[in-house]
This record gives C-alpha cells, sequence and structure tokens, in this order.
C-alpha cells in the first residue's frame, strides 16, 4: 500500500529526470508545470461530469424513484449526454446585454474555482503548488466569484438576473464572515496557512476537536457555492434560474461546470481541513482523500434533496447573528486550548470538550429566546400547542 | 434597460425611484399555469402586484351556448383540470335542479365518493407544490404525487379516463363501479391515511418551513368574505362557510363530518387546513362506501335532456371553494346561458392586500397557497 | 332573516326600487339600478347578505340583465338573487358593487369584457381576460361565433406606455 501511495509521486519523479537529462532546467520544469495542470484539470473536472449524475441519482432515489437508468448501465451515460447537449446548443448573446462583460462573466465565476484547485493536496505530497499561504489563496479565490456573479447578472440586462444577483451578493459577502472565523481556528490550531501543514497537524481530524468549526465552514461554503438551501442565485421556483437565464450553450455549461466544481471544492477543502485530508490507515492517501470528498458531496446533495429554502432575511440573520459570534466564541476557545495544551491530543479534547459547551450554551440561549419570542404562534406550533 | 429610459418611465408613475418592475411572467415555473403578476418591488419587498389573467381563455361559456347538455359535460370537466369530478358534479346539480330530474340514491352515493375523492386529490396537489415553491427540490411533491397516482387508478377503473373523467351525467353517473372497486379503494384509502401521517410528521415541523409560512400572507376573515373568497382558503382564517352544511346539496345531510377551521389565516394555516379537510374527506369516503346501496346508476327518464325555460343556479363546495353554474334556458336542448361562477378568480381578488408588504419569495409562496389553477380562473 | 323578510324589509326602506319578484327557482327580486348602491349596503348590513357569491350578465333579446347571487355567511341559507334590468344596449351603465363586495371587482370587469355593460364607479374598469383592442363583446347574441381572421381581431398588444 505504499507503494500505491507514492506511485504517483515517483512517475512524476521519474518524469522529471528523464527531462532533466534531454533538455535545460527551465524547460523541464516548464513541462512538468504544464503536466501538473492537465492532470489538476483532468482531476478537477473528472468528477464535475460524474456530479451530474450522481445528483440526478441522489435525488431521484430520496424521491423513491429511480434516476436516469436508460442511458447507459445505471444511466452513467447521461453524464457525457448532458454535456455533449449542452455543448451543441445555440450560443445566444441577447441584443441589449453588454457583449463584452457579457462574454467574460462565466470565465470570472470559472477561473477563480478552478485556481484553487491548485492547493488542494489529493495525496502525500500530490499538491500542484504548496503555498505558504494556501487557505488565504483559497479564500481570496472564492470572493473573486463575487464579482463574476454580478458582472454577469448585470450585463445581461435582464430583470430577473437582476434581482437574483443582488440577493445573492448580500449572501456571499456575509457568508465569508463566519467562514473566516472557522478558517482561522484551524489555522490556530496547525500553526500554518498552507494546506499540507494542517493535513500533517491533525493527529485527531480537526471535525472532532472542533465540531462547531466544521460546521460552520460546511454552512458557509455551502453558502459561497450557492447551493441549497442557500440557492437564492437560482431558486428555480421564483425567479427561473436567475443568473442563469440569458445564458445558453457553452456559457451556460461554463456555470454548470462552475457550480459543480464549487461543490467539489467544498468537500475538497471541507475534507483538508476538517476531517484530516489524505490521512487514513490502510489505503493510500489519495483513496482516502477521494473517499472522504464524496462523501461530504454526498452530504451536500442529501441537503438538497431535503431541505426547502430560506428566505433572505432569515439567511443574513442566520449568517451574523448565529454563526458570527459562534465562530468568535469557539476561535477564542481552539486559541485557549491550543496554548494550554503542548500534547495534541489532549488539546485536541479539550477543544472538543469546549466546543460541546458553547454548543450547549447556544442551544440553551436559543430556547430562552424562542420562549419569549414575539410571535406566538411560532412558540404555540413548535411546542406542539397549535 | 437604458437609465434613462428606466427614470423616464419610473418619473411617469408617481412612484419611488428605487423601485423596479418585474414581470412574473405567463412562463414561470410556479405560477399554477399561464399567469401574470406585473409586480413592482423596492429591493425585495413587493410595494404593487397587478395580476393580468386571460392567457388561458377558451370561452367556454360561449361554447357551451352552442352545445347540448351532455356535450357540455367533457368541457366542464376541463374546467379546474385537478378536480374535474366536481366539477361535473356541481354542473349536474344546476341541470337537474333546472329541470327536476331525480337521481337515483346509488348514484347519489357513488357521487360524493367520487367528489370527496377529488377533494382528497386537490388538496394533495396543494399541499405538494406548496413545498416545491418552498425550495424543496420536488422531494416531497413527488411523495404527494405518489398517492394522487394511486388514486387516479380507481378514477380510472370506474370511468374509463385519469383525469377527464366525462363520468355524471345530469340524472345518475355514465355506468356502475367495476366489480372489486369498493375493496380496492378501502385498501387503497388506508395507505393514503398512512401516508398523510407519514408527511404530517415529517414536514410540518421543519423549522425552515414554519419560518416561511407562519405570519406570512395573512388574510383577515372580514376581507375574505367581502372579496368573496371561498373554501379552504376561507376556512383558514376562521369562517365556519362550508356550502355541504350551510346550503346542503346531493346527499351530504346524512353524513357526518366536522368543518375544520383555523384561526389565522396565514400560509402555515392553509397547509394545515388543507390536511384537516383530506381528512373529514377520508371520514366521509368509508361512511359512504359502508352504505353504498345497490339499485340503478341513472335515471333513465333523463336520457331525452329538455330542460324547461327558466334559470337555476347550482353550485357546489368544490376542493377551491364554492363552484357554481348559472344556466339560462328557452327551452331549447342548448342552454341560452352558460355561466360559471369561478372559483379561483375570486380567490384571487384578496392577493394584492395579502402580499403588499412581503416579500419577493414570500409571493410566491402565498399565491401557492391559494392553490389556483388558471384555467378555471380564465374558462 | 328569511327571503321573504328580507324582501319586505327591502320594499319598506326603497319603496319605488323593486319592480318584481318573480317566482322562479332561486328567490329572486328585480331592482332598478338607481340607488343601487345604497340597496346593495341595506342587503348588506341589515340582512346579513354579506357574500356576493356571482356577478353575471344575461343577454336576452330586449334587455341585458345584470344579476347579483347574494349569500350571507352569518346566516346561512339558499341564494337571495337580485336582477338589474338595462334596456338600453347602446350604452348599458349600472353603479359598481366594489364599494360594497370586493367580491364584484374580477366579476364585473369580465362582464365589462363579455358584453360591454359599464359599471360606474369601478375602480379600474378594463378588459380582463381578452387583449385590449379586441374588437367587440364576444358574449353579446350578435356577435358571431366563426373564425375570425387574424387582421380582424385588432392589435394584440396594447401600446408601449401601457404594457
Amino acid at each position: 500500500m505504499e507503494f500505491l501511495d507514492v506511485l504517483p509521486l515517483m512517475i512524476m519523479q521519474w518524469v522529471r529526470t528523464q527531462l532533466d537529462m534531454i533538455m535545460p532546467v527551465w524547460g523541464a520544469e516548464a513541462i512538468v508545470a504544464v503536466i501538473k495542470i492537465i492532470l489538476l484539470l483532468a482531476v478537477g473536472i473528472a468528477p464535475v461530469i460524474a456530479f451530474t449524475w450522481a445528483e440526478r441519482k441522489t435525488l431521484a432515489r430520496a424521491q423513491d424513484r429511480f434516476g436516469p437508468n436508460v442511458a447507459g448501465p445505471y444511466g452513467l451515460v447521461v453524464a457525457f449526454a448532458d454535456a455533449i447537449k449542452i455543448l451543441t446548443k445555440e450560443d445566444v448573446t441577447p441584443a441589449a446585454a453588454d457583449s463584452i462583460v457579457f462574454r467574460l462573466a462565466p470565465g470570472l465565476i470559472l477561473v477563480p474555482a478552478l485556481l484553487v484547485l491548485a492547493v488542494v493536496p489529493f495525496g502525500r505530497g500530490m499538491v500542484a503548488a504548496d503555498l505558504n499561504v494556501g487557505i488565504l489563496y483559497a479564500v481570496a479565490m472564492g470572493s473573486v466569484t463575487v464579482l463574476g456573479v454580478l458582472s454577469a447578472s448585470w450585463s445581461s440586462r435582464n430583470k430577473y438576473s437582476l434581482v437574483s444577483a443582488f440577493r445573492s451578493l448580500a449572501q456571499l459577502v456575509s457568508y465569508e464572515v463566519p467562514m473566516a472565523f472557522a478558517l482561522l481556528a484551524v489555522v490556530l490550531a496547525s500553526g500554518s496557512l498552507s494546506t499540507v501543514r494542517i493535513v500533517e497537524a491533525q493527529v485527531v481530524p480537526f471535525a472532532i476537536s472542533m465540531p462547531l468549526a466544521a460546521l460552520i465552514y460546511f454552512l458557509s461554503s455551502l453558502a459561497e457555492a450557492n447551493r441549497s438551501p442557500f440557492d437564492m442565485l437560482e431558486s428555480e421556483s421564483e425567479i427561473v434560474a436567475g443568473l442563469n437565464l440569458e445564458y445558453s450553450g457553452m456559457r451556460f455549461a461554463m456555470f454548470y461546470i462552475a457550480e459543480y466544481l464549487h461543490i467539489f471544492l467544498v468537500a475538497a477543502l471541507t475534507t483538508t481541513l476538517f476531517l484530516g485530508g489524505y490521512k487514513g490507515p490502510l489505503l493510500p492517501g489519495w483513496v482516502w482523500f477521494f473517499g472522504k470528498s464524496l462523501l461530504v458531496v454526498f452530504v451536500v446533495l442529501w441537503i438538497r434533496t431535503t431541505w426547502p429554502r430560506i428566505r433572505l432575511d432569515y439567511l443574513l440573520d442566520f449568517a451574523w447573528k448565529f454563526l458570527v459570534p459562534l465562530g468568535m466564541a469557539n476561535l477564542v476557545l481552539v486559541a485557549i486550548a491550543y496554548r494550554l495544551a503542548s500534547n495534541p491530543y489532549l488539546a485536541a479534547g479539550l477543544s472538543l470538550v469546549g466546543n460541546l459547551v458553547i454548543l450547549l450554551l447556544a442551544g440553551g440561549i436559543l430556547v430562552l429566546v424562542a420562549r419569549r419570542s414575539q410571535s406566538r404562534r411560532l412558540r404555540a406550533v413548535v411546542l406542539g400547542e397549535a | 434597460m437604458e437609465d434613462s429610459q428606466t427614470v423616464a418611465a419610473l418619473q411617469d408613475e408617481h412612484i419611488d425611484t428605487e423601485s423596479i418592475s418585474i414581470n412574473f411572467g405567463p412562463h414561470h415555473p410556479s405560477t399554477h399555469g399561464v399567469f401574470r403578476m406585473v409586480v413592482r418591488l423596492d429591493g425585495e419587498t413587493v410595494v404593487d402586484v397587478e395580476p393580468k389573467i386571460g392567457y388561458l381563455h377558451r370561452g367556454i361559456e360561449k361554447l357551451a351556448e352552442e352545445r347540448t347538455y351532455l356535450q357540455i359535460i367533457p368541457l366542464v370537466d376541463r374546467l379546474d383540470y385537478v378536480c374535474p369530478m366536481t366539477n361535473e358534479q356541481a354542473f349536474c346539480l344546476a341541470v337537474e335542479k333546472l329541470g327536476a330530474i331525480e337521481v337515483p340514491e346509488r348514484a347519489e352515493y357513488i357521487r360524493v365518493i367520487m367528489a370527496e375523492l377529488t377533494r382528497i386529490m386537490s388538496h394533495v396537489l396543494a399541499v405538494g407544490f406548496l413545498w416545491n415553491e418552498l425550495g424543496a427540490t420536488f422531494t416531497p411533491m413527488i411523495y404527494a404525487y405518489r398517492q394522487r397516482e394511486y388514486l387516479q387508478d380507481l378514477f380510472e377503473l370506474a370511468s374509463g379516463a385519469r383525469m377527464f373523467h366525462n363520468y355524471m351525467r345530469p340524472g345518475g353517473v355514465v355506468a356502475d363501479l367495476p366489480d372489486g372497486w369498493v375493496a380496492r379503494a378501502r385498501k387503497q384509502l388506508a395507505e393514503f391515511e398512512r401516508f398523510l401521517d407519514q408527511f404530517e410528521t415529517l414536514m410540518t415541523e421543519n423549522e425552515i418551513f414554519l419560518a416561511r409560512t407562519i405570519d406570512v400572507g395573512v388574510l383577515p376573515p372580514e376581507l375574505a368574505i367581502n372579496c368573496g373568497i371561498s373554501g379552504p382558503v376561507l376556512r383558514a382564517t376562521g369562517v365556519a362557510y362550508d356550502l355541504r352544511r350551510a346550503d346542503p346539496y346531493s346527499i351530504y345531510e346524512r353524513f357526518k363530518f366536522e368543518i375544520p377551521t383555523r384561526s389565522h389565516g396565514d400560509t402555515f394555516d392553509r397547509y394545515c387546513q388543507y390536511f384537516a379537510e383530506m381528512r373529514q374527506s377520508l371520514s366521509i369516503i368509508h361512511q359512504a362506501l359502508n352504505r353504498l346501496p345497490v339499485g340503478p346508476v341513472f335515471n333513465e327518464k333523463a336520457k331525452r335532456l329538455r330542460l324547461p325555460a327558466g334559470e337555476a343556479y347550482g353550485h357546489i363546495e368544490s376542493p377551491k371553494g364554492d363552484l357554481g353554474f348559472y344556466i339560462v334556458s328557452d327551452g331549447k336542448p342548448q342552454p341560452y346561458r352558460f355561466h360559471i361562477r369561478s372559483t379561483c378568480l375570486l380567490n384571487l381578488t384578496a392577493l394584492r392586500q395579502m402580499v403588499i408588504g412581503q416579500k419577493l419569495q414570500d409571493l410566491v409562496i402565498i399565491f401557492g397557497s391559494l392553490n389556483v389553477t388558471m384555467a378555471d380562473i380564465d374558462r | 332573516m328569511s327571503h321573504d323578510s328580507t324582501l319586505a324589509d327591502l320594499q319598506a326602506a326603497f319603496p319605488d326600487q323593486v319592480v318584481e319578484h318573480p317566482q322562479g327557482l332561486d328567490f329572486t327580486v328585480v331592482v332598478l339600478p338607481d340607488r343601487l348602491r345604497e340597496l346593495f349596503l341595506h342587503l348588506r348590513d341589515k340582512a346579513k347578505l354579506n357574500y356576493l357569491s356571482n356577478l353575471t350578465v344575461v343577454d336576452r333579446p330586449e334587455r341585458f340583465e345584470v344579476v347579483y347571487h347574494l349569500y350571507s355567511t352569518i346566516e346561512p341559507g339558499p341564494v337571495f338573487v337580485v336582477k338589474v334590468y338595462l334596456p338600453d344596449r347602446e350604452s348599458a351603465h349600472v353603479p359598481s358593487a366594489v364599494p360594497v363586495w370586493q367580491s364584484a371587482y374580477y366579476q364585473e370587469r369580465e362582464a365589462f369584457d363579455m358584453f360591454g355593460v359599464v359599471f360606474d364607479g369601478h375602480p379600474g374598469l378594463t378588459r380582463l381576460l381578452l387583449w385590449e383592442g379586441f374588437p367587440g363583446h364576444p358574449l353579446r347574441k350578435d356577435f358571431v361565433n366563426r373564425t375570425y381572421s387574424f387582421d380582424e381581431m385588432g392589435q394584440t398588444l396594447p401600446p408601449e406606455d401601457q404594457r
């Protein structure tokens, strides 16, 4: 198993040494970089194609029906059929749209997502660019998405897109704050902003030692990815796919890919930061990594199947009034725990206990607030009296 | 949307320069049919809403003036297509009132069973679609729809069609129930009752749902009565007005059932009202199935339908509310004037007052909870 | 209150407005359109007929009949029909019932759309089911039910500023 774990690295090493022999250093570096990029794109986009199939199957099975099962065995060909269908559609640009921005906007959403793939450690030593500031880079790329959303909807010259953009901008910007708090806790506990070092620092996965941070991070990235229950951007039943309204053909495909790529990134980053990344007994690192990521992806799809959408003002309330204070409390707690205890297991245990205490307190406060809530009816219904 | 154009258009209409006007266009996934609303938004808050209807107008009232009463029944089926049997029942009631036609006992019982089954089907659709508009990506809707399909199997066995049944006639029903229908109905209804319990337990206590439907779209009872609203929407505001008790028709006086009401009149109350009424309907169907007499199902004297000159207004408690037919006859085989008192059109009257001040997302929910069908509005 | 006592009350309050009380399947009262709104207010408040269920027009050879079907939710019972005869087909005007019962809002618009009966005092009497610019009123008996060509049907869109 050790062998399989380091096999990709060994192959890359071998390629590098071969190239070094036949060309100058800068040439070898350049070619290795290009190979890494192609591999990265393959590893990043392949799951995306699979997720179109996985989403439809998961939704279908939750709804007690079959889902795609005609095109290929278990409907697997559907993923490719979907891709081909979208690519062969006519690319319509509305006459009133601002054509330059209209054409650039899907790129502005897709490219940052692709760029984040560079700091994700797929296995031991298998990270495209081990930046010192990996996490900061990932968050920054997430913020560029906001710009893409705004330009896409504004340039569409369509009121539906505009309404959807207003809502989702508020959402995107608000949810970066709790995400930052959760990430800060992780950075504090592991002592570095680099994704590889964070994985290495997890003797106990951070999801166990700081479940609050894990939850906050997971929910905030769902919001950043515009996924249910935070899918204001594309809430089909209200504003008819808001942002994507005027896009068709390849550009729509780019939005589509960007969305699923975001889901994969949510899963990949959650795995890296909280579930221990590629660590695990017996199996090679990259198998663990993909296994954990796919589990998180399944949870994301599962959430889409079951939860209704939250109204915008509740959404923002949830971020600012609930997640941010919890995130701050968690940060302080983790700082204290990891400062007091030098043994990582002890620190993890302290932090876990502290998290549970915070959760109980928060739960208690919520119940108190609900008891005193203005809406007597809400109280009555929840307590079973109505 | 050039800036100067927008400013000019808005200045023209004496409103804030911040509002934008959106077309909730005829093509929209969550309007129940082709329906347009011109919504004026101030950010996310709805400032004004103006429904524009008529996209599904087929001229049924004019068409009916050239058809015999028997030929009108398929037209009437297609009025509110989620509950076709009750449309037929209302029409037959009006015709039988005008022509003083008697309906045999067994036919009356069968009509009641079909009408209550239709009520269940319509309410379960309302509930399912409300969840769809909340954003729960089809899952609850499919659960609800599956049960509805099983009930439509019953209709198909009895009348031959899943949807536009063409089953009732003035004077009875067209054919008797096939063998084994009653047993199958009992089995299906037991399963449906289990489904109702499961669905309520699973969905009604969801926090997101409660937060989004409580105190949203409150309808005061006096406004409701004044606007001519009827049916579950009216009873959810607290007015216990049900035509099966207030102006009894058919044999409803023989059944024991309650008129459930709720007190607040918001979307959550309307949602719970649908469930309460479904349970009452189940009870009525069981009583009717137990007491189903033998006998003919059609009054042979009504075969050659010649109505005397005169007029009659027959109305029933359809799943959506008060559905009435006003038939004016001058002795010919075709009606002189055929007017449909449309339930959903009047249920829409208070939409503006319910929605102003709420958010855009609430508009969709409120409209969904009214459970209107455009075919009934536009006729 | 039974309908007979309602009628007696009405005749006492508005002595010259009640024209006839034809016998038929439903309890019908024919009134003049002059003081219709006060009459309706009396019916709604004194006779507790607070629910206007149906409002429509019938096109008889010699007149338009505007028919109102009234119910009471406070004292439930059979229907109380009020009719107004409008002999003038070219300009048929009748006071609007919207200030009394808001349920008349859409129904009067539809009656205007289909018959051309103008309801004075309606807050926005425009066509409901058909488009602005539709030539004629379809449910009149002199509207021929045949296939019309596109050019006969008038413009399909209202002018720019009214959309």
